[in-house]
C-alpha cells in the first residue's frame, strides 16, 4: 500500500470520525430536548443504555399498558427479595400498623403534602394483576392495589419543569456490610404518569407485608423488580438529571 | 469454511456445479498478486463486528444466567416453583446487575450490524449467490455425503473453497434467519416495555419464562454452531481462512495451511 493511499485513508477516516462525532453530538442534543436521554448516558455502557431508553420511549410513547393477567394466574408463592428494614424507626411504625407513618411529597410541587396510610387508602383505588420479574431472571404474578401515582401528583400539583420523581425508602442497615445501603431510586415522568404506576398498599387482597414493601411501595407495570422501590418514606419531584442512584447496574435497567 | 473434494467422489451430485450458487472462481475479481476476492467487504465487516458482540453477549449473558441458573416454562418461575431445567452452573446472586448493561450494549451492536449485514447482503445478492443452496443439492445423499466426509476429517481442495457446500449454506441460512432472529425475538419478549406494545412477542412463545428458556436454547444452538464452525476452520486451514475473512483474499497457491 502506498504512502499516499495511507494518508488519504487516514484523512478520510478522520473526517468521517469527525462528521460522525458531531452528528452524534447533534443527535444527542436533539434527543435530550425530547426526553430521550437517560441520566446515565455517559461511557461505553451509556451508549447501549441511551439507545435502549430512547428506543423504548419512542416505542411506548402512548402509555402502552403492561400485560395483565387473570386472578387464577396469581402465583401461590411470591418471592421476597431483601427482607424488611430492621432499623428501630421502621420497626416502631410497623408495630402499630403504620398508623404514625407519613409519606412526604415535596420538591417541584405547588402544594407539598404528607399523606397518612389512611389518607392514601381514601383516595380512588385500583388493582392490577401483573408480572413481577427480577433482573436475575425469576418472576411471579401478583395483584397490586393502590392509588395511581399520577392522581397523587395531581393533588400536589407538580410544576411543569418536573422531569423525574425520586423515591426514598426507609434505610435498611442489614442489607449490606459497612455503610447503610438505601435502595432509593427515581423514574421519569413517562413512568410516573403511567396509568399502571401505583403507590401500592395491598398485595393479593391483603395489606402489604413488611417484606414486600410495607406500608406502601411503588409498583410499575413496565419495569423490572428493582425499580419498584419498597418501604416508601419520601417522594421528591425534581428536574435534576444527576439525582439518580449510581451503582453497578443501569438506571433504566436496559429493558 | 470447509468444502470437501472427497465427498464429490462419493456422491457425484455434489460435484455438479450448483444451479443457483457460487460465482465461478474465474469470474472473481483478482488483484495484482493474482489473488481473488473471497468475501465482500460487507460480509467481512459484519462478520467481525458480530463475532465480537456475540463473544461479549455470551460472557455477559453467562453472568446474568448464573444469577439464576434455573429455567422455567410459562410466565412465572422462582426458587419456590419447580424448574424445567436446573442448569449445572454455580448459583451466584449478584453478577446480573453489572453484566446486564454490557449485555444490552453488545446486543445493540449485534442488532445494528446484523441489520447492516442483511441490507448489504440483499443489495449485493450475497444470500442468493453464496448462501441459497442449489435445488439439486437439496437431498439427503448430498447432505449426508458432506457430513460423513467431514466427520472423517477430510480436507478440502483449494478450488472448491470458492463456494460453500450445501450443509454450510443451510447452516449459515439457519444462523442468519432462525437463530439470530430467535435470539433477538426471545430477548425482546423478556422486555416489559417492548411487550407492552407487542404483547404477542411473549404470549406466542408461552410467556416471560418460556421466552427466557428459548433464549437459552437458541443461544445453545448458536454455541454448537460456533464449535463446529471453529472445528471446520481448523480442518480447512485456520490461518488462511481467517486471513480471507479479514482481507477478503485467499492466496491463489496455498502451501500447506
Amino acid at each position: 500500500m502506498s504512502r499516499l493511499l495511507t494518508r488519504r485513508t487516514l484523512v478520510t477516516a478522520g473526517l468521517a470520525t469527525a462528521a460522525g462525532a458531531s452528528g452524534l453530538g447533534a443527535a444527542i442534543h436533539l434527543a435530550g430536548g425530547y426526553g430521550l436521554i437517560p441520566p446515565d448516558h455517559g461511557g461505553i455502557v451509556g451508549i447501549g443504555e441511551t439507545l435502549t431508553y430512547s428506543a423504548q420511549r419512542l416505542l411506548t410513547s402512548g402509555y402502552s399498558l403492561a400485560r395483565e393477567f387473570k386472578r387464577s394466574d396469581i402465583s401461590k408463592i411470591p418471592i421476597v427479595n431483601g427482607p424488611a428494614p430492621k432499623d428501630d424507626a421502621f420497626r416502631a411504625l410497623a408495630a402499630d400498623g403504620f398508623k404514625n407513618w407519613r409519606l412526604q411529597i415535596e420538591g417541584l410541587v405547588a402544594r407539598p403534602v404528607s399523606f397518612s396510610l389512611e389518607e392514601l387508602r381514601r383516595l380512588p383505588a385500583e388493582s392490577h394483576i401483573v408480572l413481577h420479574a427480577c433482573e436475575e431472571g425469576w418472576s411471579y404474578i401478583a395483584e397490586w392495589t393502590g392509588v395511581r401515582l399520577s392522581s397523587v401528583l395531581e393533588l400536589v400539583k407538580t410544576r411543569p419543569e418536573a422531569r423525574y420523581v425520586v423515591f426514598m425508602p426507609f434505610a435498611n442497615p442489614k442489607q449490606t456490610t459497612g455503610d447503610v445501603r438505601v435502595l432509593w431510586d427515581n423514574i421519569d415522568m413517562a413512568d410516573a404518569l403511567h396509568p399502571q404506576t401505583l403507590l401500592a398498599y395491598d398485595m393479593n387482597g391483603e395489606a402489604l407485608r413488611p417484606d414486600f414493601g410495607a406500608p406502601v411501595r411503588l409498583r410499575l407495570g413496565r419495569q423490572l423488580g428493582f425499580k419498584n422501590t419498597k418501604y416508601l418514606s419520601r417522594i421528591i419531584v425534581t428536574d435534576r438529571i444527576d439525582l439518580y442512584r449510581k451503582g453497578p447496574g443501569t438506571w433504566y435497567g436496559g429493558i | 469454511m470447509s468444502i470437501d473434494s472427497s465427498s464429490a467422489a462419493l456422491h457425484p451430485r455434489v460435484a455438479a456445479p450448483p444451479a443457483t450458487s457460487g460465482e465461478p472462481a474465474a469470474e472473481a475479481p483478482a488483484d495484482k498478486a493474482g489473488r481473488s476476492l473471497r468475501h465482500i467487504a460487507i460480509v467481512r465487516a459484519s462478520h467481525w463486528t458480530m463475532a465480537g458482540s456475540v463473544l461479549g453477549l455470551l460472557v455477559t449473558g453467562g453472568g446474568i444466567l448464573i444469577s439464576h441458573p434455573r429455567l422455567y416454562w410459562g410466565e412465572t418461575g422462582s426458587v419456590a416453583t419447580p424448574s424445567l431445567i436446573d442448569l449445572p452452573l454455580p448459583f451466584i446472586i449478584g453478577p446480573s446487575v453489572s453484566n446486564r448493561p454490557f449485555h444490552f450494549f453488545f446486543a445493540w451492536i449485534l442488532v445494528l450490524s446484523g441489520l447492516v449485514y442483511i441490507a448489504g447482503s440483499i443489495a449485493t445478492r450475497h444470500f442468493r449467490k453464496d448462501l441459497l443452496p442449489a435445488r439439486a443439492d437439496l437431498n439427503w445423499n448430498s447432505i449426508a455425503g458432506v457430513i460423513s466426509a467431514h466427520l472423517r476429517w477430510r480436507r478440502t481442495s483449494t478450488d472448491e473453497a470458492w463456494t460453500y457446500n450445501v450443509v454450510q449454506r443451510l447452516a449459515y441460512l439457519a444462523v442468519v434467519f432462525v437463530l439470530f432472529p430467535g435470539i433477538v425475538w426471545t430477548g425482546l419478549a423478556m422486555s416489559f416495555g417492548v411487550t407492552s406494545v407487542f404483547p404477542i412477542l411473549a404470549t406466542i412463545v408461552g410467556g416471560f419464562q418460556s421466552a427466557r428458556t428459548l433464549h437459552f436454547v437458541f443461544v445453545s444452538l448458536l454455541v454448537i454452531f460456533l464449535i463446529v464452525h471453529l472445528a471446520m476452520l481448523c480442518l480447512v486451514g485456520f490461518g488462511s481462512h481467517v486471513r480471507a475473512m479479514i482481507t477478503g483474499y485467499i492466496p491463489q497457491r496455498r502451501s500447506g495451511r
